[in-house]
């Protein structure tokens, strides 16, 4: 007799399936529109209306719109799918309206596609095929450079460039599905073959017959699918997702986050089937510490210890909960996961309930992501309503529910004493530790806190091997770890990296490097409780240690990319005002500390500091470190400690030579018309708020430093660069 | 009125109507369906968000309201709510606009923007304008660090802005205003 579980997910598979080929998607043209906060802001609803405008005027019954999530291009959104049967998807980048138009006539009714506003993309033309090759680490290659050859040879028989494209990737995930001898790993698309070649001889099968005829080389085919597929099918030949390793984000952007078919389709609750037809929670957790999974809200404890610590208790009330608080300024890839593909975290926690024994769960997620609630609670009711949440879940017997509880703008609520306290409907304020959670958590019960992308990683660990996850990354820390990538950087966004990559790489490989073509100055990373990594330093690995090593943190991804034109002093303040904004009032140290430290950093920044004061940071800060309550208090001076560490001279330069070297602070610049450039075009003066410049037109102006407030308006407004910053 | 009276006085129905009274049924019907439930008190800070969602703010009287009718101390109920920055005690504005202060906004010149806005609107943050139609808050990020710098208006993320994008996007929220006016000119 087959065992209930498999019946049960097989028949909700198959019932994905069927729904999903009846909409017969491979044989229309499919327009991807992506529907997350972020590309709400940037117009995506906009553009899905005169989608739709379009398509109805032409009264075409062939084309569909797809909604997806985000796949994290901040910079360059909304974006915009296209896809014709069966060739090569098209994205185009920042589509408004107009575009709209251009592409339906002469990409969707013409063919051809609008190269000029195509992602990230040279101008050239698409080809018919392309050829993705690994170069990923763990792909032996066997001494040759398969994919140089590769072009060699294509060049050799004369295939025109416009026909076979040939690009890198890296790590498909495929590695860990077949080892053996030297061999790499190479993607086809449209058609989504994957090969695996290790000799010349392999690459001449493929270009013979493949290149040449169209025909699959069944002998060098992979069954398997790995992780990533869906992914590169869409996105294979963008150089931002080349160098990434989609993991926790392999759906995002990809699936339509409110539908559950679509999930089931990507292989979606397969691995919480199969924990629950094992029926061994132990199991679980094995995997999870084969796969050294460490925890993503940044104190980077292993998962695998944690859920094993709860199963422990004699006390059999158990609850898990999904922190969604996201509190660092400057951090969003929770919130994008939790938009993007909400049935994988809620799949997550499910399997992490299972392991450990809860009956409930609870997502705390902050009310100022209202679209990542709404996608949850849609994900929650409709995987009640498939068997997959409540009683007996999927015929296994295991009863689990899941609750979502908002949060209401206090940073602290992320610590998870002050989390638990919240979701009791109190004041949220941290408790001594011990008692950990796990020991007495919520209502005094064990529970497992664990952050959004932590979960994320569950199902994909439980359906690959734990084996498999922990050969990407480092030896202390298994997978990869999505940053939000922020600040001074070209291409803001999300970029998920093998734990262990370095800096440079994520910030100027993937990121393109800083904007306007300023000077790198420094990283951010860990946000109000993290530190600064100099330029100098950007050749280290990302990880735990080597960050905390360096003055900083990994936090929970946050990375801040600081250019020659961001003052230090003022950034360290700007964390300072935050976190002392943030404590909750709890414990003194904490609490005056912050704002003592703060006193300090302003009046550096005003140009009226001493000497002593750095001495006093750095005593008053260490003091904080030491005798702080929780984490917050505890972790406040890390920005300041590191900026004095590695930027010293600039806190010396505000108090010795009461200058700022990247003239932000506004008390120690003032702005000056030089009267040899200045035509006189008066622009200035009617931009200025108070009145102070002056002048003939026509003649030199001049500004009352006197009356000037320093607010930059005439330094931005001048097209002629008349106006100096000193 | 304002102490928390216990509810086996004998004018408890008297009371209870009135308090319901300041709430709309379907906030009156969340507290219910928790009422008897098991660690009912935990849904406060949900209570509060519909409260809040529906009135714009949280008056002290929505506050005893909830508090009686939830059976929480008044004190709890008013310590919980001054606790947590998204919650509002004063009346606001139709738009709230939040500016965001988070880092990558900071970076990309967000105080330029804030400063623009209170010029243009001429209040500072905390207040509402005259008008009564927009009121200006400042958040730490909204999750949309790649569009930075950005402000939120309602429930609509705008970015990236530069300070003289801000008058064009005040405009547009007045005309809109403008046009529920003539829609709903009871309002
Ligand atoms: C002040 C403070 C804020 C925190 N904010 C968050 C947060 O927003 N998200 C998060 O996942 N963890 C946050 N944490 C860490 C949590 O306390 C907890 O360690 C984490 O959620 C555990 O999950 P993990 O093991 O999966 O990393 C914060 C900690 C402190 C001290
Ligand atoms: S360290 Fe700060 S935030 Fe934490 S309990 Fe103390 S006062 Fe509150
Ligand atoms: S805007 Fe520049 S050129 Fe024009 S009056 Fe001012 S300083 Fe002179
Ligand atoms: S900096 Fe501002 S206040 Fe000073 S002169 Fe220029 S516009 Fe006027
Ligand atoms: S390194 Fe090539 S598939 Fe993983
Ligand atoms: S810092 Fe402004 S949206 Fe994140």
């Amino acid at each position: 007799m087959p065992l209930p579980v498999s019946d049960f997910y097989r028949s909700l598979a198959d019932r994905a399936v069927r729904t999903l080929a009846d909409r017969d998607l491979e044989n229309q043209i499919l327009i991807q529109v992506g529907s997350a906060t972020c590309e709400h802001a940037a117009g995506s609803q906009a553009v899905a209306e005169e989608f739709v405008r379009h398509i109805r005027a032409s009264g075409r019954k062939d084309i569909v719109i797809h909604r997806t999530g985000c796949t994290g291009r901040c910079s360059r959104e909304p974006i915009l799918g296209v896809r014709l049967p069966g060739q090569l998807p098209v994205k185009y980048e920042r589509v408004n309206r107009d575009l709209v138009h251009r592409i339906f006539t002469e990409h969707i009714q013409g063919g051809v596609p609008v190269m000029k506003h195509v992602l990230d993309h040279d101008g050239e033309a698409l080809p018919e095929r392309e050829f993705l090759f690994c170069e990923g680490d763990r792909c032996q290659k066997g001494g040759v450079d398969l994919r140089a050859r590769f072009l060699e040879l294509l060049a050799e028989r004369g295939v025109e460039p416009h026909r076979v494209g040939v690009a890198t990737t890296s790590c498909f995930g495929a590695c860990g599905l077949a080892g053996g001898a030297a061999a790499t790993y190479l993607l086809v698309r449209p058609e989504k073959i994957l090969y695996r070649v290790a000799s010349e001889a392999d690459l001449l099968d493929i270009l013979q017959e493949h290149v040449l005829q169209g025909q699959v080389v069944a002998r060098l085919r992979v069954q398997e699918e790995p992780i990533a597929l869906e992914f590169l099918e869409r996105y294979g030949d963008v150089a931002f997702f080349n160098r990434q390793s989609r993991i926790a984000l392999r759906n995002a952007g990809v699936v339509d986050p409110e539908s559950l078919d679509e999930y089931l389709g990507f292989d979606g609750f397969k691995a919480l089937a199969t924990a629950l037809e094992r029926r061994e929670p132990d199991w679980v957790i094995s995997e999870l510490t084969k796969a050294r999974l460490r925890g993503r809200g940044g104190g980077g404890f292993l998962t695998a210890t944690k859920w094993t610590l709860a199963r422990q208790q004699a006390d059999t009330t158990r609850f898990i909960i999904c922190n969604g608080d996201e509190g660092d300024p400057g951090a969003f890839m929770d919130r994008s996961m939790l938009e993007s593909d909400p049935f994988n975290i809620v799949e997550g926690m499910i399997i992490g309930g299972f392991a450990i024994g809860a009956q409930k769960g609870f997502f705390y997620i902050r009310a100022e992501y209202p679209l990542a609630i709404k996608r949850i609670e849609q994900a929650i009711d409709a995987c009640r309503a498939h068997g997959l949440l409540g009683r007996d879940i999927m015929g296994s017997g295991f009863d689990f529910d899941l609750e979502i509880r908002l949060g209401a703008g206090a940073f602290v609520c992320g610590e998870e004493t002050a989390l638990i306290r919240s979701i009791e409907g109190e004041r949220g304020q941290p408790k001594v530790r011990p008692p950990y959670p796990t020991d007495r958590g919520l209502w005094g019960h064990p529970t497992v806190i664990n952050n959004v992308e932590t979960f994320a990683n569950v199902s994909a660990i439980l359906r690959y091997g734990g084996e498999w996850y922990s050969r990407i990354g480092t030896p202390k820390s298994g997978g990869t770890k999505v940053f939000a990538l922020a600040g001074k950087v070209r291409h803001t966004g999300l970029v998920e990296v093998p734990l262990g990559t370095t800096l440079s790489r994520v910030v100027n490989d993937i990121g393109g490097g800083v904007s306007g073509g300023k000077q790198l100055k420094a990283i951010q990373t860990g946000g109000p409780a993290g530190g600064f990594i100099p330029a100098a330093m950007q050749g280290m690995e990302v990880d735990f240690e080597p960050l905390q090593k360096a003055g900083s943190i990994m936090g929970s991804g946050g990375m801040i990319v600081l250019s020659e034109d961001d003052c230090m002093v003022d950034i360290a303040k700007f964390y300072m005002a935050f976190s002392q904004e943030e404590s909750c009032g709890k414990c003194t140290p904490c609490r005056e500390g912050t704002t003592r430290i703060l006193e300090i950093l302003e009046r550096i920044t005003l140009g009226k500091g001493e000497l002593a004061d750095l001495d006093k940071l750095e005593r008053l800060s260490r003091l904080c470190q030491r005798t702080s309550l929780c984490g917050l208090g505890r972790a406040a001076p890390n920005p300041v400690l590191s900026s004095l560490k590695h930027f010293h001279d600039e806190f010396l330069a505000h108090i010795q030579d009461k200058h700022c070297p990247a003239k932000k602070c506004v008390a120690l610049i003032r702005y000056e018309i030089n009267p040899e450039k200045c035509i006189g075009c008066t622009i200035c003066a009617r931009n200025c708020p108070v009145e102070c410049i002056s002048g003939a037109r026509k003649e030199a102006h001049g500004i009352d430093q006197a009356a000037c407030i320093k607010c930059g308006n005439c330094f931005d407004v001048c097209k002629f660069a008349a106006i100096d910053r000193v | 009125m304002s102490e928390c009276l216990p509810c086996s006085t004998d004018n408890w129905p008297d009371l209870e109507r009135g308090y319901r009274a300041m709430l709309p049924r379907e906030i009156l019907a969340f507290i219910d369906a928790h009422r008897h439930q098991e660690r009912s008190e935990s849904m406060l800070i949900a209570t509060l968000h519909q409260v809040q969602a529906h009135f714009g703010h949280l008056g002290p009287g929505h506050l005893e309201a909830v508090a009686q009718l939830m059976q929480i101390p008044l004190a709890k109920v008013t310590g919980v709510a001054t606790f947590y920055h998204y919650f509002r005690l004063q009346p606001r504005g139709r738009y709230l606009i939040n500016v965001c202060l988070g880092t990558a906004c900071y970076v990309k010149g967000a105080e330029k923007v804030a400063q623009k806005l209170q010029d243009e609107l001429g209040i500072r943050f905390g207040e509402t304008s005259k008008d009564g139609i927009f009121s200006l808050e400042s958040t730490r990020c909204v999750g949309t660090c790649g569009l930075a710098p950005v402000v939120m208006i309602g429930d609509e993320v705008h970015g990236p802005l530069t300070p003289s994008l801000v008058p064009g996007l005040l405009e547009s929220y007045l005309a809109r205003a403008a046009e529920d006016l003539v829609a709903e000119p009871s309002r």
